[in-house]
């Protein structure tokens, strides 16, 4: 009760005229930070942004052929491949997949570590730490030998169960292939969703659920009023960090479907961009994919921010 | 206010360019100082360092106040420490190894000196086998000296054929029977270890059948690979890619080395495979059980013309010591240390003598030797090759033919399209 009487006279310094200075002392505390993003950020995006408008190749790089301005035309180029939206449309489906994996692993066995003792919670976070800090080339190369065709332990275990898996390729399908990589990004970003989560979940004060069931609430009705709305800034975060992480995944699909499945049908638009531009050394052309992957990735944040601020109850 | 930033990125966009280094100089001359070199790292080096180590004594005993500084460059990672070397001529090294297909874009950026003339001068010059010496060159100059070269030929299981009653393909029709009979007498065993993304093993029957990757009018190259002979033999290829013999599954994203080592490890009845795998599989489980004979062609005792691969020596523009540069390279890559250089990692080498002197003393060699004699060809010398290569345009529409995602036609026109758009 003390704290809400004296929240006014918190705020009363904001509505206080501006004091002389304070704009200069605002940008000297902000102007670390700003000059490390500026040059970590923002000219490398300038530049990317620039090369995206010229035919630009190695041997423009190496100063022995002219620049030669395009316009839009990398982008235009890019926009007409047919192939160019296949891929898109794959990406974004087996990022949903990846996103919706991880959010509910992730939230599951975060509600399951704050209901359990603590030696069975100490152990399933030093495994979700394992896979947490395992390198993505060696997750992936780990699970490729687990799903191996001929030595792999899945299928060994998967037929001597009577099942039909005998050198069951699980890398050539176009929805098997993808489900496996889908399975191990998963597997390696659940961990993150679990701390936070599990870091929200301990965060709710037990005066709350106190009150909740002295109230008569059942469990179901406090999770769905009372603990998900208090963990929902935590559930957006790791919401927006697996949709950027997901979207671009690189080293799982390139490992695992050996650069992007066979026929190229199990690229997405990261491996996409370094099969059509850099590794051809089309530089132009992979900038501008990479423009429209940022402004793509802004824009899915920007609204999903939004979209929160506006309907404060979606859940 | 809030026009303000668009208004300055556009005034920035159209005042500036994307950086760009300053094109390579002439370079100079010095007769004193260090030579700087890069080699590719090998998975098994010494061999090859101790050889180059034995070349460096020589040379520097012979050039009084010169000193030679060996790096040695991942072959995967070559990519970008070659654009490095690009983009900053000065710490580009002075002499480079490196393969054929990577010619005509190493040379699109101006940073290779041209050798045309240098090795015409160059006495053991005129005993390089000129089908390999063609692999050096870009637009009519030769921007390298050939070091080594490597063709693929037909490796094949002696005991499986004898229990089958067998004989080596004389034809590539027989290939594919041959490689039918062992899968169906033997289902645990490919009938041959090819794959989708092994496009080296691909050529020889795009070639055999008459087909052509591309023609050049000119300068200006246009995909033939939608051809009918062409489609002809990249169908025999993709033919192989086949439940009866090498199950999509498991071989329509295998890459030659793959290949090869499905069959070094006794998974396969047949595989194609370089002079440079003979070491992988002599440590495999098929040791002393294969022979290898060339890639037959069309009709009885053709042979197909095979891919020529290599590596090449190559001087850099802008270095500082270009004779001395030169004579490395032309020590390295002359009869002495080819030679050397067979006996240390196997490679074959590009000097007509030392390979016939070879070929005479091991008869491993003689089906490669005898493909090399038959003819061998080339990728288009054009830079877009390397990004034709990057795309994997070609494994694609074998996948797609293998599979039964496109029809050859179909998958072909898409192929031909995708490298008219990268001969630009």
């Amino acid at each position: 009760m003390v704290t809400v009487q004296e929240a006014p006279s918190v705020t009363a310094p904001a509505r206080r005229p501006r004091r002389k200075g304070d704009g200069r002392a605002a940008a000297l505390y902000l102007a670390p930070a700003g000059i490390l993003l500026a040059a970590l950020l923002a000219y490398p995006i300038y530049q990317l942004v620039l090369i995206s408008f010229y035919d630009y190749g190695q041997p423009q790089a190496a100063g022995n052929a002219p620049l030669v301005f395009l316009g839009f035309a990398n982008y235009a180029d890019l926009l007409s491949q047919a192939q160019f939206w296949t891929v898109l449309g794959k990406t974004v489906g087996f990022a949903a997949a990846c996103v919706v994996g991880s959010l509910v692993v992730g939230t599951g066995l975060a509600v399951l570590a704050s209901r359990v003792r603590s030696l069975p919670r100490m152990l399933l976070f030093l495994a979700a730490l394992g896979a947490w800090s395992t390198p993505a080339i060696a997750g992936s190369y780990v699970w490729l030998f687990l799903f191996d065709t001929d030595f792999g332990l899945v299928n060994e275990v998967l037929s001597g169960l009577g099942l039909p898996f005998e050198h069951h390729s699980w890398t050539f399908g176009t929805l098997g292939a993808f489900g496996l990589v889908a399975a191990e990004v998963i597997w390696c970003s659940f961990p993150f969703v679990l701390v936070t989560m599990y870091a929200g979940i301990k965060g709710v004060p037990d005066e709350v659920l106190e009150a909740a069931s002295l109230d008569g609430a059942s469990t179901w009705r406090t999770t769905w009023t009372i603990v998900l709305p208090m963990v929902r800034p935590l559930l957006m975060i790791a919401t927006v960090q697996s949709i950027i992480w997901d979207f671009k995944v690189f080293t799982q699909i390139y490992v695992m479907t050996n650069g992007g499945g066979v026929a190229g049908r199990n690229l997405v638009l990261n491996v996409y961009a370094y099969q059509q531009a850099f590794a051809g050394q089309e530089y132009g052309l992979g900038s501008a994919i990479g423009v429209v992957m940022t402004l793509l990735l802004l824009s899915v944040t920007g609204l999903y921010v939004r979209a929160q601020r506006r309907s404060a109850a979606w859940l | 206010m809030r026009l303000l930033p668009l208004v300055a990125g556009l005034a920035l966009l159209a005042g500036c360019a994307p950086t760009q280094s300053t094109p390579a100089g002439s370079g100079a001359d010095d007769q004193t100082g260090t030579v700087r070199v890069w080699l590719f790292d090998e998975a098994n080096r010494a061999p090859k360092e101790a050889a180059v180590k034995d070349a460096i004594t020589e040379f520097k005993a012979a050039h009084q106040g010169v000193e030679v500084d060996v790096q040695w460059v991942p072959v995967e990672g070559r990519a970008d420490k070659f654009s490095g070397a690009f983009n900053d001529p000065a710490n580009a090294p002075d002499v480079a190894e490196f393969g054929n297909t990577d010619v005509s874009s190493y040379a699109a950026t101006g940073a290779l000196a041209d050798l045309t003339g240098d090795l015409a001068a160059w006495p053991e010059g005129k005993d390089l086998i000129p089908t390999v010496l063609d692999t050096a060159k870009s637009g009519g100059q030769t921007y390298g000296l050939p070091w080594y070269t490597g063709v693929r030929a037909l490796y094949y299981r002696t005991d499986v054929f004898t229990e089958l009653g067998l004989k080596p393909p004389a034809t590539l029709a027989e290939l594919t029977e041959d490689a039918r009979r062992i899968r169906a007498a033997k289902p645990d065993l490919y009938g041959i270890a090819v794959g989708g993304k092994y496009t080296y093993a691909m050529l020889p029957f795009l070639w055999a059948n008459g087909g052509e990757l591309a023609r050049d009018n000119g300068g200006k190259w246009t995909s033939t690979i939608a051809g009918d002979q062409a489609k002809a033999g990249v169908t025999q290829y993709a033919d192989l890619l086949k439940d009866d013999i090498c199950p999509p599954a498991q071989c329509a994203n295998l890459t030659g080395t793959q290949s090869v080592t499905a069959f070094a490890g006794g998974k396969a009845g047949m595989t194609i495979g370089g002079d440079f795998n003979r070491k992988a599989v002599e440590r495999g489980a098929v040791q002393g059980k294969y022979a290898v004979v060339p890639i037959p062609g069309t009709t009885a005792g053709s042979i197909a013309p095979a891919f020529a691969g290599g590596n090449l020596l190559g001087v850099f523009k802008a270095s500082k010591h270009r004779s001395l540069a030169l004579q490395f390279v032309e020590l390295l890559g002359g009869a002495k240390y080819q030679e050397k250089m067979y006996a240390a990692m196997g490679n074959l080498p590009t000097l007509s003598s030392v390979q016939q002197k070879l070929a005479a003393n091991d008869p491993f060699l003689k089906p490669f030797v005898d493909t090399l004699k038959a003819g061998t060809k080339f990728v288009p010398a054009t830079p877009a090759w390397s990004k034709i290569d990057s795309q994997n345009v070609l494994p694609t529409a074998v996948q797609q033919i293998a599979t039964g995602g496109k029809d050859p036609a179909a998958a072909l026109a898409d192929a031909a399209a995708a490298m008219n758009k990268a001969f630009g």
